[in-house]
């Protein structure tokens, strides 16, 4: 694998194939977990860990599984890994698990890991599958930190709640100070929508400004040899 | 007559190879399994014992608590539909304290298990929960963990209750008509794990005396309602 083929893998995973705002891909956990930026990133690195694992397994067994039955293999072998990670971290990583150890057998139900596999990782050689599976995952960490860190702050007002069962010491920003109400509706289901819904907007216009401005230059490029 | 026997043939293959997958997956997490049961299980025992210790001070028995047991069958009045278990502390060999699990069954997303001591003067050392899936951020201030409010987390309400002090009428949140506080918009479980308290303290107060007498290791059958 060379440096072409990893910037290509991490470009697509963080920005042009973003799973969380291109591919729309893992709603579930998503939207469920984005309460809290905390909450939001341990699900994120979890599913970080299980995608390169999950990515290099395949993609190092793609010789060997027949194409008819390539889903049921997949899926077997997800749920076997994502089991084994799962007992992994609870016996050796313990204080990490209590942190992480919820969202783990979530990822099961985010279809993410099982689209990478089948778009990626049974088509190509383990390295580049395993940067494919981290990058993926790290594009949807940072989705996942500001959707979490929008619904948090619009909703109670904080942010990095719950960053002491991480790292203690450290506590909670209140950004609206003590006597901030709270907006309900953040933290409930409906504004998970609203908020992918906001980002996924800002991610196309932010696309958009880059594409005319490409265009622009592009332009002017093209332009120069006939005003000279 | 040749493609028919293909296609049988092809279909044996992919058979043969979905087993093979099967068994190695099955042959590794039941690998893993193994290799991890010893380190699980002590963090297991570890993590009860925290619990423990958090609802009743360590200070205030001197017997092995996890070895002096008895077994519940169902117990509907705890909510146990599978039954559960009740630790007794003594000191000097005087009754001190129950613990035993309770199950509220009217969570906002399902049941909210609960652990909580019972001293012998019929008060609450304190009550914990163990597992809920209680809305992240929203309905799971219950556990203290979770709770915003750090130097006076939800829970500990319940802290040194009994029926002398708090009427069992009033074992109710505020909004209706009790005395215990609950916070705005997320009263459901508020109530669900006020009124499972409050079943377990008056199902413990009136079973205090078999529990104590029954011997390490029974099992207690649908324990006899008292006289009235």
């Amino acid at each position: 694998m060379n440096l072409q083929r990893f910037r290509e893998n991490a470009w697509n995973g963080l920005w042009k194939q973003n799973p969380g705002l291109v591919q729309i891909l893992g709603l579930c956990p998503i939207l469920a977990i984005s309460t809290s930026m905390v909450n939001a990133v341990s699900l994120g690195l979890a599913t970080v860990l299980v995608m390169a694992v999950v990515n290099f397994t395949i993609a190092s067994l793609r010789n060997f599984i027949p194409f008819e039955i390539r889903i049921p293999v997949f899926v077997l072998i997800i749920a076997a890994l994502v089991t084994m990670v799962d007992l992994a971290f609870n016996a050796w990583l313990h204080d990490l698990y209590l942190v992480l150890g919820i969202f783990i057998p979530l990822i099961t139900t985010n279809c993410i890991v099982l689209a990478r596999v089948e778009a990626y990782a049974a088509k190509n050689d383990p390295l580049s599958s395993t940067v494919d599976g981290l990058m993926m995952g790290f594009g949807l960490v940072w989705v996942l930190a500001v959707l979490g860190g929008l619904r948090e702050l619009i909703g109670s007002g904080t942010l990095l709640s719950g960053i002491d069962m991480i790292v203690p010491g450290l506590s909670a920003i209140q950004l609206f100070g003590e006597d901030y109400p709270g907006f309900l509706l953040a933290i409930l289901p409906p504004g998970a929508f609203f908020a992918l819904g906001v980002l996924i907007a800002a991610f196309n216009w932010i696309n958009q400004r880059a594409g005319e401005h490409r265009h622009a230059r592009t332009d002017d490029a093209a332009e120069a040899p006939a005003a000279g | 007559m040749s493609a028919r026997y293909s296609a049988a043939r092809s279909s044996l293959r992919t058979a043969v190879i979905m087993l093979v997958f099967t068994l190695v997956f099955t042959a590794a997490m039941a690998f893993i399994h193994q290799l991890t049961r010893p380190a699980i299980e002590a963090s297991e025992l570890q993590e009860k014992m925290r619990l423990i210790n958090e609802v009743l001070p360590p200070g205030s028995y001197d017997n092995a608590l996890l070895d002096d047991s008895v077994a519940l069958g169902p117990t509907p009045a705890l909510g146990l539909a599978r039954g559960g278990t009740v630790y007794r502390a003594r000191l000097g060999g005087e009754a001190a304290a129950l613990v035993l699990e309770a199950e509220a069954p009217d969570g906002y997303a399902g049941r909210i298990q609960l652990v909580l001591a019972v001293a012998a003067d019929g008060r609450i050392g304190g009550v914990r929960v163990t597992a809920h899936k209680e809305t992240p951020g929203l309905g799971d201030y219950i556990d203290p963990r979770k709770d915003r409010n750090k130097e006076r987390p939800w829970i500990g309400q319940f802290n040194g209750a009994g029926f002398d002090g708090i009427a069992r009428a009033d074992w109710k949140v505020k909004r209706d008509g009790g005395v215990f506080d609950a916070p705005t918009g997320a009263t459901i479980s508020a109530r669900a794990v006020t009124h499972a308290t409050a079943r377990a303290l008056a199902w413990t107060l009136a079973h205090r005396d078999a529990l104590f007498a029954a011997a390490a290791g029974d099992t207690l059958d649908a324990p006899k309602e008292p006289t009235p």
